[in-house]
């Protein structure tokens, strides 16, 4: 009896986590780029321009990395817990991925050619070539196609298994999934009803607003989208790392159920200092807001609670005697521990950020740039790393050599050490008022610019030195990759195979409901409806004229 | 659902933390009137320069203590280029686009507006020190937009 998931699944998982890591590699050399023209070691040839390495930084990093990422672990761990896929849930996962793929070429190429330097938030009236938003819409729909087919799976499931829970890796996955789908709603409007026509000419001008408003509606899930992921890694595999069971399968449901009502809207908190929205709706989107960190500390709890039962099973005396008895030299452990930590910080920023009238102190300036890179670029992305070490070799079924486990440490080690110089820079450079995507700050050397670059921090040095670190280990994390797939040792032995490290948990005490999926999307669309209705009516009723496309790059 | 003592007291601890920042956030914003920028008022972008007050835009005195700075911004710069207000008098600034979205983000201030075409943004601001005080879009613009920037020289009254 093997632990490996059905080989034809394996591929489909494996290629994702291949594109994922080819953006990847793309994606952090333009970040590597980025700090050194800052720091004015290099600047680029003329063919290419600050801001389209800027666009491609986003674009391919939170974008495309993330996504083909999410769904590779999200595709063997549903072919792990409810069982090989069908012929159906395979094509359609298959034809979600080529969907996808075709429409991320089309928007890069249309980045790398120069038509749509308009970064990843593609803010009108800057209007790029059509054909970046067929590309983008394309690869929504693929999400949508794959996503469908893992909820199809789910379903299958579930008739054959009627009035049981799923298992958690399940519930979570359809959480996700059914978050992404209520995430788009606005995306996908804004690009098929405004940008698309515009962009093509059929119409001559853009409601501005609404397009913002919408975008914003999809842009924060977003960010739940990236991290939910990284939660199941944190609610799953770390107890199995430790040894114990999920600290409470009721809460964990609860937490990511939360998720799919507060996520969505709140979008109005990255708008608060922009006219077009009535203060009141702000700050209701505000509280809303706030009511999302409800089930972050949750999760909190329920982390730190499965470090210390597993430290006192282990005999860990005193208050933080269970520190020393966690697996610090297993990497998969470590590089996600260090996650969580940074997510402390990241996560006190976020609350900073959306605090209405405090946002004036913070917004778009670096701090901000700070702000995700400590959120997504840390939390998210460690945890990748961490799923990544265990997820690639029990995937090609190779083993994951001494030499590849001290490498990882190092990768980890340097990202954390990079990260910190970095974000800790940006964080401070933001309070001092520097602006966040700029290609120069100098302001013709004007004194109140050139005062933020002079403290022991808060100086282009330090962010380029923290960028550099984070090229060399993200090149650390390319190399763990290719060997994993192509050079390392074919396990054979039971002990050196990976494994899927998937915690048990106990539903007996867990609720009925919280599986109830209409329940929680009527609520959720109950407070959608609540919380936008009103505002982006008026932003309909009383539009001014609109505004026609710009192209002033 | 089992909830766990200490779980209870952390989540009782973490709620109310929030309660706490959201009253005081609110508290501010609605009785004391620290409003982020905002307004509603629509504007037609293509024709700013017909509009009051953008059809003159500079400074206006409205009584002995307040001031009314209207401004266009535009790739990549403001009109006008050159601002003078005296310093603890409350000066309502008011800035739209003439085309794309820019920022009017006065440094060292929480003067940190958002310029969307065919909306006019409204913040008032009492400058407490006199000086010459850096002005700097902070939304992506287009290629020249880390040029883009103005000076306020703010004196004493």
């Amino acid at each position: 009896m093997t632990n490996r998931i059905a080989t034809t699944d394996e591929r489909l998982a494996l290629t994702n986590i291949v594109v994922a890591y080819i953006a990847f590699f793309i994606g952090t050399l333009c970040g590597l780029l980025q700090v050194l023209i800052r720091n004015d070691s290099i600047s680029l040839p003329s063919w290419l321009d600050y801001y389209q390495v800027l666009t491609a930084h986003g674009v391919l990093l939170a974008l495309v990395f993330t996504t083909y990422f999410i769904f590779g672990f999200f595709y063997t761990g549903m072919s792990k817990t409810l069982g090989s896929f069908g012929k159906k849930v395979r094509v359609f996962s298959w034809l979600g991925f080529y969907v996808m793929t075709i429409g991320a070429i089309m928007a890069a190429v249309m980045i790398i050619s120069g038509e749509a330097s308009v970064l990843y938030t593609f803010y009108a009236p800057l209007m790029a070539n059509g054909f970046f938003y067929v590309g983008l819409a394309l690869f929504v729909v693929g999400t949508w196609i794959s996503g469908g087919a893992l909820i199809g799976h789910y379903v299958t499931w579930k008739k054959r298994n009627p009035k049981q829970l799923s298992p958690l890796f399940a519930f979570m996955t359809v959480t996700t999934i059914v978050l992404w789908f209520i995430a788009c709603i606005g995306v996908a409007a804004t690009v098929l009803f405004q940008f698309i026509p515009w962009a093509f000419g059929w119409v001559d001008t853009i409601n501005v607003e609404l397009s913002r408003a919408l975008f914003w509606y999809f842009g924060h899930p977003l960010v739940y989208f990236w991290l939910l992921p990284a939660y199941m890694a944190w609610y799953l595999v770390i107890p199995k790392l430790l040894g114990v069971k999920v600290f409470s399968d009721s809460l964990a449901r609860l937490a990511f159920v939360l998720f799919i009502l507060f996520s969505i809207p709140v979008g109005f908190h990255h708008q608060a200092v922009e006219p077009g929205i009535g203060e009141f709706w702000k700050f209701l989107q505000t509280v809303l807001t706030f009511m999302v960190i409800i089930p972050s500390l949750l999760t909190a709890f329920s982390v730190f609670a499965t470090f210390e039962i597993s430290g006192r099973q282990k005999g860990a005396k005193g208050l933080f005697g269970w520190v020393r008895t966690l697996p610090w030299r297993d990497v998969h452990f470590t590089s996600i521990v260090i996650a969580m930590l940074f997510f402390i910080p990241g996560g006190v920023g976020g609350i900073l950020n959306a605090s209405f009238q405090l946002n004036e102190v913070i917004h778009n300036t670096l701090w901000v740039v700070g702000h995700f890179h400590i959120t997504v670029g840390a939390p998210v992305a460690m945890t990748f790393y961490g799923i990544t070490f265990w997820l690639v070799p029990y995937l090609t079924g190779r083993k994951f050599t001494n030499n590849m486990k001290k490498l990882a440490f190092i990768q980890v080690f340097t990202w954390t050490i990079g990260m910190l110089l970095m974000s800790t820079s940006q964080h401070i450079l933001g309070l001092l008022g520097a602006p966040r995507r700029t290609q120069d700050a100098s302001y013709f050397d004007h004194p109140s610019a050139s005062t933020w670059f002079e403290g022991i921090l808060s100086n282009h040095v330090t962010m380029a030195i923290g960028g550099t670190i984070l090229f060399v280990s993200a090149m650390l994390l390319i190399y763990i990759v290719i060997h994993s797939i192509f050079w390392a040792p074919k396990a054979f032995q039971k002990k050196e195979m990976a494994v899927f490290p998937l915690a048990e948990s106990d539903t007996t005490d867990t609720p009925k409901i919280l599986e109830n999926w209409w329940v929680w999307i009527g609520i959720a669309f109950v407070l959608i409806i609540s919380a936008y209705t009103i505002p982006i009516m008026e932003m309909i009723q009383h539009a001014p004229p609109g505004s026609k496309g710009f192209i002033t790059w | 659902m089992h909830l766990h003592k200490y779980e209870k007291i952390w989540l009782v601890f973490g709620i109310s933390s929030l309660v706490v920042f959201l009253s005081i956030i609110g508290i501010s914003a609605f009785s004391f009137g620290h409003q982020p920028s905002g307004g509603v008022s629509a504007i037609d972008p293509e024709n700013v320069s017909e509009t009051p007050p953008f059809d003159d835009p500079g400074v206006t005195k409205i009584d002995e203590d307040t001031y009314e700075v209207a401004i266009v911004a535009m790739a990549y710069g403001y009109e006008p280029s050159e601002i003078s207000i005296p310093a603890n008098k409350e000066v309502i600034f008011k800035v739209t686009s003439s085309d794309v979205t820019h920022s009017f983000s006065i440094v060292d201030t929480n003067v940190n507006m958002m310029v969307v075409p065919g909306q006019v943004n409204t913040k008032s601001y009492t400058f407490k020190e006199p000086g010459n005080y850096l002005v700097i879009c902070n939304e992506y613009c287009g290629t020249g937009h880390h040029f883009m920037s103005t000076e306020i020289e703010v004196v004493s009254p």
